[in-house]
């Protein structure tokens, strides 16, 4: 007999079709004991879990408690009416961008990046250069073929703009981890005006990134790409190659 | 100890030679220099702290108006002894504030002789000492009185971003059985050329490593110790602009383990060269005063080179880094140096290969606390496999007689540690050291087998990358990309300008007093 799944009403699937079981890890701060497994039956009760079971429980040493549970959820998914935002380029890995460089670019392609303005924090900027890039994504200095400059921090745009034109460079990538008092949107905006007070804002591609950064912003801002939280490397790579061919910078 | 993999001893000879060569061909250099940051380092030690009314530290300000008049070559030693000699009353912290307040101008003032300069330098610089010999003195007493626990030592890291709640995390990983905490500095401090001042309480996965943080976790940390009843050693991060001074810094507050390492900076960092070489002298030889054991920064060539094709650079840095902290006056049961678990999961008998560079590391450092850091570069996010991958790393390290074992999380990838997730890497880790505590005494590897050809061909590759290094020199063979596959320019990178040459009348008093007159002067 086959069971027939309803792609409008799925659920969690542990061993029989539809029974709903989900595995939960988590700590509460309360110290080990009847009442604590009981609390945590209660949140899973509150999170629409039916018949949480408490399969483990220890005391982490602190008055806090670890426990595994397991549960039923009640609620379900319509999974035929998800629609997901797709970004207009594929993302490659480091991989594909560097095959990508040598098949369509055929020379090498220079980044420059910096934390311009009064931003001291160099987090972004060196998750998506350096070397050692950022939980497991190597930064562009790793690439082949790709040639890039870390400027670091509290670099003024009138340098960075500088540089990006004595290194010819491909584009340019501005970091700003501190967005208080909207210091950001006035240091990016500067940016902009600077460049195109230059004449030389289409000879490069302009991107800026940080926890608080989106392409929306960065659009409306005048750049062409914004690059928020859990951007890697490889996010900026890929839009950067193919940036260069759509706008026959090569 | 008898050999498991049957090391070849002559080999291991020719290239600790020639990484001794290397080192004191640097040495040579580093004699001949002082940095910004080697400064505020005695001027820390000489009991100058605090920050001015816009939160600059005062060994800063004080450093940047003797630079400003051109006087550095001679050294801060010179120029606050002769203040001193000056006025009489004052003590160091008075000296610093009066400049600081613009009411003294260090190099105006009338100037003493050298002599006199030097004696008196020389009986101030004494209490700091003293205050050194003291936590030395303290941790010896724990050790005696309380204990530790038994090796591998089991090293987890705290990065809250807020020092208050790294403690509670600490006291907890304590609890569980922790006997190493690591206090994770904010990502950008490696590159501040100052150091913050005060507790704080925020920072990018990590909080800032300064003077007031250190003495909170340590009072944390012995008071959970004691009530567990074993020493619970304390690290940070000395690498970086301010090498030397956060060195001084976890001497003055008993940091017990700090990450120590010039080429880290140089190649992951792009710190200058020239800078940070000169800063790691002195960094090194206030670590081996203090009682501090180093942790090398090797692990991290193997997160972005291939832990099997390159693995030979983790010996020959190894071996750089044992030369320098010899000259520094380090010894070796206080050098941990650093490799790490980092093989690609698909290789076919990448935990064979594991096991035979561990064993060779072991057996060719064996007073070494080495330091083993777990896989990071292929955790996936898949907590289930890495936890299975962390198990594999504990093995290795049974096995191998590691000392200092950086555990895995099974959370590696996602997040900072979460409270459970340090309870099962601390299950995980203790249950295999009990379970296989003794297993590597029973085993002798086959005569002529994969790991012994593993390890010998190692051994001849780093041998053969420390010959040409010795004939290069170890500036060149940084900026030719020799180590991790990243290049570095000599007048590149960042810090440069803080670099000085020393005049012949230039005196470090800390040097004298802490290498026992025997100076490289």
């Amino acid at each position: 007999m086959s069971n027939q799944i309803d792609l409008t009403k799925i659920k969690p699937y542990g061993d029989t079709l539809n029974d709903g079981y989900i595995q939960f890890s988590f700590t509460l701060p309360v110290p080990f004991g009847d009442e604590a497994d009981e609390a945590a039956k209660i949140l899973l009760a509150k999170m629409g879990i039916k018949d949480a079971s408490v399969a483990h429980s220890k005391d982490l040493g602190i008055g806090y408690t670890f426990f595994v549970v397991y549960g039923k959820v009640t609620q379900t998914v319509n999974y035929e009416a998800i629609e997901v935002p797709k970004v207009d380029n594929d993302v490659m890995d480091k991989y594909g961008v560097e095959d990508f460089i040598n098949e369509k670019i055929k020379r090498e392609i220079t980044i420059i990046g910096a934390c311009s303005g009064t931003d001291a924090h160099t987090v972004g900027i060196d998750a998506i250069m350096n070397m050692k890039g950022y939980d497991g994504h190597y930064g562009l200095e790793r690439y082949k073929n790709v040639n890039a400059i870390n400027m670091g921090a509290q670099v003024p745009n009138e340098e960075l703009i500088a540089k990006a034109i004595e290194e010819d460079a491909d584009a340019i990538i501005i970091s700003q981890i501190v967005t208080q008092k909207d210091v950001h949107i006035k240091n990016l905006t500067h940016f902009i005006e600077l460049i195109e007070a230059e004449g030389k804002r289409d000879d490069f591609i302009l991107i800026c990134g940080g926890p608080r950064i989106g392409h929306e912003l960065a659009k409306e801002l005048g750049f062409d790409a914004g690059f928020g939280r859990g951007s890697f490397a490889e996010d900026v790579a890929s839009f950067v190659v193919n940036q260069i061919v759509d706008r026959d910078l090569i | 100890m008898e050999s498991k993999i049957n090391l070849d001893h002559g080999l291991v000879k020719e290239a600790r030679n020639h990484a001794k060569s290397i080192a004191l061909d640097m040495q040579s250099f580093i004699d001949e220099h002082t940095t910004v940051s080697v400064e505020r380092t005695i001027l820390r030690l000489l009991g100058i702290d605090g920050v001015d009314d816009i939160d600059r530290p005062l060994p800063n300000v004080v450093v940047e108006s003797i630079d400003k008049a051109g006087g550095l070559d001679l050294g801060v030693s010179y120029w606050i002894g002769n203040a001193l000699l000056e006025y009489p009353n004052k003590t160091p912290q008075d000296i610093a504030e009066m400049v600081t307040n613009n009411e003294l101008n260090l190099t105006e003032i009338n100037q003493h002789s050298m002599e006199d300069i030097r004696e008196k330098i020389f009986e101030v610089s004494k209490k700091g000492i003293q205050v050194i010999d003291g936590h030395r003195e303290k941790r010896e007493e724990y050790l005696k009185t309380i204990g530790e626990g038994p090796r591998p030592y089991l090293y987890v890291i705290v990065a809250t971003g807020n020092i208050y709640e790294d403690v509670i995390q600490a006291k907890a990983a304590v609890k569980q059985g922790a006997d190493i905490v690591a206090v994770i500095r904010t990502t950008a401090q490696s590159l501040l050329d100052y150091v913050p001042y005060g507790a704080t309480t925020e920072g990018f996965g990590g909080t800032y490593a300064t003077q007031e943080n250190f003495k909170i976790m340590r009072e944390a940390l012995d008071e959970a110790g004691e009530e567990v009843g074993r020493y619970i050693r304390l690290v940070n991060y000395a690498s970086g602009l301010c090498m030397p001074e956060i060195a001084a810094m976890g001497a003055l507050e008993r940091l017990d383990v700090m990450l120590n390492d010039a080429l880290y900076g140089i190649l992951f960092r792009d710190i200058n060269m020239q800078r940070t070489l000169v800063d790691q002298f002195f960094s090194r030889v206030i670590n081996g005063y203090s009682g501090v054991i180093i942790n090398t920064g090797e692990d991290n060539y193997l997160t972005t080179s291939d832990a099997f094709e390159e693995a030979h650079t983790v010996l020959a840095s190894q071996l750089i880094n044992e030369q320098f902290a010899l000259l520094a006056g380090l010894p070796e049961e206080q050098m941990g140096l650093g490799h790490a678990f980092e093989m690609n999961p698909n290789l076919e008998n990448g935990f064979v290969y594991e096991l035979a560079q561990a064993q060779m590391a072991r057996e060719i450092f064996p007073n070494a606390p080495l330091k083993y850091m777990p896989p990071t570069k292929y955790m996936t996010g898949d907590i289930f496999k890495g936890n299975v991958q962390d198990a594999l790393f504990n093995m290795v390290s049974i096995i191998t007689k590691q000392d200092i074992q950086l555990l895995g999380m099974p959370t590696e990838a996602i997040h900072t540690p979460f409270l459970q997730d340090r309870n099962l890497a601390i299950e995980n880790a203790k249950y295999i050291f009990n379970n296989m505590r003794d297993l590597g005494e029973e085993i002798t590897f086959k005569e002529g087998g994969m790991i012994q050809k593993r390890a010998q061909q190692v051994l001849e590759e780093a041998e053969t990358m420390l010959k040409d290094i010795d004939n290069e020199g170890l500036m060149t063979t940084i900026e030719k990309g020799k180590f991790a596959g990243i290049k570095r320019a000599k007048d590149g990178g960042k810090g440069l300008d803080g670099v000085v040459k020393k005049d012949s009348k230039y005196f470090n008093p800390f040097i004298d007093l802490m290498l026992g007159g025997e100076s490289h002067e």
